[in-house]
């Protein structure tokens, strides 16, 4: 049988894949150019008997989404980066506590109000160290309509597998334009549910790792399986603690289940376009990566060996490919609509290896495939 | 046709020019089985202010979203045509609202005019459709997508009672098209 098909904007095609992935619960406060989000989620929940609740800020709608998925559901909140700014406290709470929950970011400018209508991707650093303190991040960040609805669902399998907040990012042009997406079928893609535990209710801790790399089963709240969660640094059995070798074991760990190599290779996803003989490599993601594969055909056109990689998981970076792509390319240019920041991250893997440079734009209009064509023959 | 072609529907907010977008965009992509991308830029304003809608039809997966050189563009109002009427390809088509936007601007395309919004209210006796007039005549003007796919398009989009209302205002546009191009 053929697929069902639709033209669907952005912001649909991710309430729709926060619904395949098996979300139950929206807690959010609409801001755009987000709300298309809250707007599906509030009808499509009700269909699948979840709950949708708008709360009276993004403070609390973060809240509601934590407290939800602690019941033991797959919680969803959507915002902008302003509404980011403001769930960062109790971004922080999900880490160390550990619990699952997907917060949509999608992008405009900024710093506060900013252009609400206008796209931006001056979020990614946010999305990174936005949050206090040592913490593990998972961010993707999809180009497409039909990718935003796969990697919903993969945001929610991943908060999921490592029991922690994963942030999708995209920006105000993805998320507001229309293409044409194809349904899965149920089944089609992979949904994950977390792990619950096996052993008998009196014997749960909740933080029991058995390595330090270890993501304990989540018991839900409600359920016979009774704990105790907190912000503090606590030990096994959720309980604070100030004991030395306890707090860093914790501290480590919960950055180790993310960024061992074991879970790297599972969680980054990246796309690569004609970079294998590529002298040049132009690094973009979000709809930056749309007008960057439009600049490699015409800088391929004209015999100047330019490719694409783009990084889909921008947190963790993708830190071992793009060190063996600065050996290979005379150049890497990071096209970004923000004032330069994924640029440091590259930097930071490739050092001197190759020459390196940006084109940013934060004007409210979109990166061109003609900007970016100039940057690589003026880099190289 | 061309591995691009680029369309911009302009005017101010609330005239349904993001929605004759999407309906373009749901003929050449639902309905042909082309590769289709809508986008949309629009200020703070719920209504007024120009806005404008992209459409962006080729064989071939759409890579950049936005409109590079226009193909065709409609502009409804003199606001939408003194902001958004520019970039259209040498040759292209700038269609324009002879009432409200009198002045097209300076360039290399061809221009024509449509008294969109009295041919709404006198013919059809209702401005809410100008922007179904206006589909049908860009239609007409381009051959972007056959005339039936983008009147199926149309229908899928608007509730039973005003079916005929709509095919009336999609006819209309289409046929007063073919006679300024005839």
């Amino acid at each position: 049988m053929a697929k069902k098909v639709a033209l669907l904007q952005g912001n649909t095609a991710c309430a729709l894949g926060a619904v395949y992935a098996g979300c139950t619960f929206f807690g959010g406060y609409p801001i755009t150019p987000s709300t298309e989000v809250a707007e599906v989620m509030s009808e499509e929940l009700p269909k699948v008997g979840g709950k949708f609740i708008q709360m009276e800020d993004e403070i609390a709608a973060m809240a509601s989404v934590i407290g939800a998925s602690l019941t033991g559901a797959k919680a969803l909140t959507a915002t902008s980066g302003p509404g980011v700014s403001l769930k960062q406290e109790l971004i922080g709470y999900a880490c160390i506590a550990e619990t699952p929950c997907v917060i949509i970011n999608v992008m405009r400018g900024g710093p506060s109000t900013g252009m609400p209508t206008g796209p931006g991707q001056s979020d990614v650093m946010q999305a990174r160290w936005g949050t206090h303190g040592d913490h593990a991040a998972i961010a993707v960040c999809p180009e497409s309509c039909q990718e935003i609805f796969t990697e919903t669902v993969r945001a929610f399998n991943l908060a999921e597998k490592y029991r922690m907040p994963v942030q999708v990012l995209f920006d105000e042009i993805v998320g507001h334009m229309r293409e044409r997406i194809e349904f899965p079928e149920p089944g089609e893609l992979e949904v994950i549910d977390r792990a619950a535990p096996t052993c008998a209710p009196e014997d749960y801790k909740p933080y029991d790792a058995k390595s330090d790399t270890d993501v304990p089963p989540l018991a839900a709240f409600g359920s016979e399986y009774r704990f105790h969660v907190t912000g503090l640094n606590k030990a096994a059995d959720g309980f604070p603690t100030t004991k030395a070798e306890l707090v860093d074991f914790e501290e480590r760990r919960q950055i180790a289940k993310v960024e061992c190599e074991a879970a790297r290779a599972d969680i980054e996803s990246n796309e690569e376009y004609k970079c294998d003989d590529a002298d040049v490599i132009i690094l973009a993601y979000g709809s930056s990566a749309r007008s960057a594969r439009y600049a490699v055909n015409e800088l391929r056109e004209e015999g100047i060996k330019a490719g694409l990689f783009r990084p889909i998981t921008l947190w963790p970076f993708p830190e071992k490919r793009v060190a063996e792509l600065g050996k290979q390319a005379k150049a890497i240019v990071v096209p970004e609509m923000n004032l330069g920041q994924m640029i440091f991250e590259v930097e930071r893997i490739v050092k001197s290896d190759c020459k390196l440079a940006g084109v940013n734009r934060v004007d409210g209009d979109p990166l061109t495939p003609g900007q970016i064509i100039d940057q690589v023959k003026e880099v190289l | 046709m061309s591995e691009r072609y680029e369309l911009r529907f302009s005017g101010a907010g609330g005239q349904g020019l993001i929605t004759a977008g999407i309906i373009l965009a749901e003929a050449a992509s639902i309905i042909e089985g082309k590769n289709a991308v809508q986008s949309q830029s629009y200020g703070p304003e719920a209504r007024g202010g120009a806005s404008k809608s992209e459409v962006i039809i080729g064989d071939k997966p759409i890579d950049y979203p936005k409109a590079t050189i226009v193909d065709a563009c409609l502009a409804m109002t003199q606001e939408a045509a003194d902001k958004y009427a520019n970039g259209i390809k040498s040759g292209g088509i700038l269609l324009l609202d002879s009432d409200f936007a009198p002045k097209a601007p300076e360039g290399d395309f061809k221009v024509y005019y449509l008294p969109i919004m009295r041919l709404a209210k006198t013919e059809i006796g209702r401005e809410i459709v100008a922007n179904v007039i206006a589909l049908g005549a860009m239609i007409a003007m381009t051959g972007v997508v056959s005339r039936e796919s983008g009147e199926k398009a149309v229908l899928a989009k608007v509730p039973e009672a005003f079916v005929d209302l709509n095919k009336k205002a999609y006819a209309l546009g289409y046929e007063k098209a073919q006679e300024l191009l005839a």
